[in-house]
């Protein structure tokens, strides 16, 4: 059975198993607005996604940004196969900076899967997500 | 006398005859002379004769009337002065005058002959530019009249002394103005290196162009929130130019792991890179990313595709919000379009240490920074004895992480903090005992309710500490962990206006001090829509408020919503989260189980892989609303293994701390944000 004890100001309830497995009486409203993806409603990228990791804001942000976004509106099969030139572009700039790109190291993680419009809840490093 | 009241008094009614007539009291003297007359008329000797001098009686009675109007005067002025000083009535005399706070004071002199020198400096150098205005202020006008043009352009050399911050070359443009203003500033920054290079002509020019005239993002403090608010800017920003000024010099990093997770590893070539193990086994440095990430400063200006800078061992010391110009200690500037102060704060001190003796100060170590962790840390390694004062959770961490680490060293840890246990002014009362106790055994002496009176040297190079108790310690090493003091030291010299309950810049709900100038982090008194004005020193706010800045700074105008949370782990086995307004104030309500197995830091590490606990809410499955293990019941002698507690104003939910339960931050942050009052705590707990 739980009880509870008055500390001063503080009150305290010990809860048992049984009491506490039934479901709670209480609900919380909906959550009024989910996370936003990759992709936002109007078929843009979102830039600010964390599944991105640090790729749109590293020294090589604006190639990735540029092949990313080619390959996003790309209508070619395989999908991307015309976007050669940014992706070439990218990778060249990355060549540069193998500490922060570097695919091996142990303190960078790149996002797995960075080439997919799904949501991922991949985190590269260290950037907190937005709840909007 | 009763003859003379007969004259003032009507006729005496029949009852009262009566009466007399009843009990005996011959009134029949009292009959005010309207009956027979046996009395003999009134003469003029019965007139009321002067007892003394008329001038003797009137300084009397003056003297009477006096000594009430002087008690009287001063029984009110007593009351008003009382009333003004309780804050009782308030008197609306104005606007009071704007207050800076203490440390500021001492530092106007400072702050203030460096504005003569840096806005001086414009026209000097920048003559080509054509720079107009010079916010020539009023107090330049003296120090104009006062000196000659006799002192302009000596080459370095000859006036050392008088000049310390050697006065740029100005050669061909003896401008009074600016020379008097730099010979007279002597208490000023001093900076050597331009001594050396007296022999060039425009040497002011050489300076400017390492860093570039113009920026449109500038950020002041390279600390966890700029982080946050440059990865912010370029994510919307695709090519923005970012550069960030670093008070203490180093590249970005993350001060959690200082007094956390860089304790406890086992491999010290490791710590001493500044690299430590998360609780799971993964490797990373404290440093937010490679130093290769950022563009060297050279280069912003003209890399097409922006860049983020760091430039160190420079602070700003003036803003000049209007003309959006950032004035530094070296007499460079920058112009920018939008800028963010996060300048964090800086470990406040205790007056009892400051007044002890240099031998005593090279023991003691106000812990803050990397510098403050390397020197601990070898202090530590040579296992000795160690003093913490102060009981919050930087006091907390680092006894328990030290505790640990002196293990290995037979060295030993005490704790000395006013409060009756660990955390109290954050837990309440009981959990505040259960956390005192689990640090007791990790081997660590406390003394509570206790603090420092005195210190002096002792022998052997170690330290010998009074306590208000009589007690005395003898210490090789003393920690102060006793609170921060944001650093608002740009306030004064660029007005923003500070806030003096909390601290720190004032800023609107949108982080927002003045057009095109925000603050976050630890500097930042904010107003929180949900839980009011407040200031938060914590990683994950930091992040939040830097994230917040860098979007506002680029449009978006988001006011702060996004509730930050923070953690706080004593040792892999004790761990809680909190969010909101946790103080130990505030009623509470705890719902309490006991733990089990599943429920410690370390099992949440090993399941979701990161050791930054805000980051692990994303990871972890929290899709089902039930708990993530089963809490068992209660012993007979109360263990608070693990539970929640609420903290309550006005019986709405304005704190939660999670005790050893892990990842229902989202849930939390919820009851948070909807800001109801809930009757039955226990079933939200559930």
């Amino acid at each position: 059975m739980s009880y509870c004890k008055q500390e001063g100001k503080d009150r305290v309830v010990f809860v048992t198993e049984e009491d506490h497995n039934a479901p709670a009486a209480v609900s919380l409203p909906e959550e009024d607005e989910p996370p936003a993806g990759l992709i936002q409603p109007d078929g843009e990228i979102n830039w600010a996604c964390p599944c991105l990791g640090g790729m749109t804001t590293g020294p090589c942000g604006v190639e990735f940004r540029e092949s990313f976004t080619c390959f996003h509106y790309s209508t070619a099969d395989p999908k991307g196969s015309d976007c050669f030139e940014p992706f070439s572009r990218m990778t060249e700039c990355m060549s540069q900076y193998p500490n922060v790109y570097g695919s091996k190291n142990d303190d960078r993680e790149m996002p797995k899967d960075e080439l997919t419009s799904e949501d991922s809840s991949e985190i590269g490093h260290s950037e907190v997500s937005a709840k909007a | 006398r009763c003859g003379s009241l007969a004259s003032r008094i009507a006729q005496p009614s029949s009852r009262v005859a009566r009466h007399g007539k009843a009990r005996g009291i011959n009134r029949s003297h009292c009959d005010r002379g309207y009956s027979n007359a046996s009395k003999k008329p009134m003469t003029m000797n019965d007139l009321p004769q002067p007892q003394g001098s008329w001038a003797k009686r009137h300084e009397r009675m003056q003297k009477k009337y006096n000594l009430q109007l002087a008690v009287g005067l001063g029984f009110a002025g007593f009351t008003l002065f009382a009333a003004k000083q309780s804050g009782l009535v308030n008197f609306y005399f104005g606007p009071g005058k704007l207050k800076f706070g203490k440390g500021v004071e001492s530092k106007e002199q400072e702050a203030a002959a460096v504005e003569e020198e840096t806005i001086t400096e414009p026209p000097a150098d920048v003559e080509s530019e054509a720079l107009p205005e010079t916010p020539v202020e009023t107090p330049l006008a003296a120090p104009i009249d006062t000196e000659s043009a006799a002192a302009p352009s000596a080459p370095v050399d000859t006036k050392p002394a008088s000049a310390p911050p050697t006065p740029v070359e100005v050669p061909a443009k003896p401008k009074q103005v600016e020379e008097a203003a730099i010979t007279e500033s002597s208490a000023v920054v001093s900076k050597s290196e331009d001594a050396k290079s007296a022999s060039t002509a425009k040497e002011s020019a050489g300076k400017v162009s390492d860093i570039p005239e113009h920026v449109p993002y500038l950020i002041i403090g390279a600390g966890t929130s700029s982080v946050a608010a440059f990865r912010a800017i370029k994510a919307k920003d695709a090519k923005a130019k970012v550069l960030v000024i670093s008070g203490e010099g180093e590249n970005p990093y993350m001060r959690p792991p200082l007094s956390k997770e860089l304790w406890y590893s086992d491999d010290i070539e490791a710590t001493n890179k500044l690299r430590f193990k998360q609780w799971n086994g993964k490797e990373r440095s404290i440093y937010f990313e490679h130093e290769e990430y950022y563009t060297p400063v050279k280069e912003l200006a003209t890399r097409e595709n922006g860049g983020i800078s760091i430039v160190k061992g420079r602070k700003v010391v003036k803003l000049d919000v209007h003309k959006k110009r950032a004035f530094m200690d070296d007499r460079s500037e920058v112009s920018y379009d939008k800028c963010l102060i996060a300048t964090g704060g800086t470990p406040k001190p205790l007056p009892v240490f400051d007044n002890a003796g240099e031998d005593v100060l090279k023991n003691v170590t106000l812990f803050r920074s990397v510098s403050d962790f390397q020197r601990l840390h070898n202090v530590a390694q040579q296992g000795k004895h160690i003093t913490i004062i102060g009981g919050g959770f930087l006091g907390s961490e680092l006894a328990c992480a030290l505790g640990y680490k002196l293990k290995a060293t037979s060295g030993s840890v005490t704790q000395i903090y006013p409060e009756a246990g660990n955390m109290g002014r954050v837990l309440p009362e009981y959990l505040s005992k259960w956390t005192t106790e689990k640090v007791k055994s990790e081997g660590i002496e406390i003394i509570p309710n206790s603090f420092v009176e005195e210190v002096k040297s002792a022998k052997d190079e170690k330290v010998k500490l009074k306590l208000n108790t009589g007690k005395e310690i003898v210490t090789d090493h003393v920690v102060v962990a006793v609170g921060l003091e944001p650093n608002v030291e740009l306030a004064q010299s660029s007005g923003l206006e500070i806030d003096d309950t909390h601290g720190g810049f004032r800023v609107n709900a949108e982080l927002e001090a003045r057009s095109n100038l925000w603050v976050a982090g630890d500097a930042a008194c904010f107003f929180d829509i949900k839980l009011g004005r407040r200031r938060v020193e914590h990683h994950d706010h930091a992040i939040v408020s830097g994230r917040l800045a860098g979007e506002n700074m680029t449009g978006s105008g988001k006011p702060y919503w996004h509730q930050s949370m923070f953690w706080s782990d004593l040792g892999p086995e004790v761990g809680y989260e909190a969010i909101g307004i946790v103080d130990s104030s505030l009623p509470t309500v705890g719902v309490l189980a006991k733990a089990t197995a599943k429920d410690t830091p370390k099992a949440v590490v090993e399941a979701t892989g990161e050791s930054l606990r805000s980051e692990t809410e994303q990871v972890a499955d929290t899709s089902s609303l039930m708990h993530s293990s089963d809490p068992h019941a209660p012993l007979k002698g109360e263990d608070y293994g693990k539970g929640i507690i609420f903290y309550l104003r006005e019986n709405i939910v304005v704190g939660i701390v999670l005790w050893n339960v892990y990842n229902w931050m989202p849930i939390a942050r919820k009851i948070i944000k909807d800001g109801k009052s809930y009757d039955d705590l226990s079933e939200v707990a559930k």
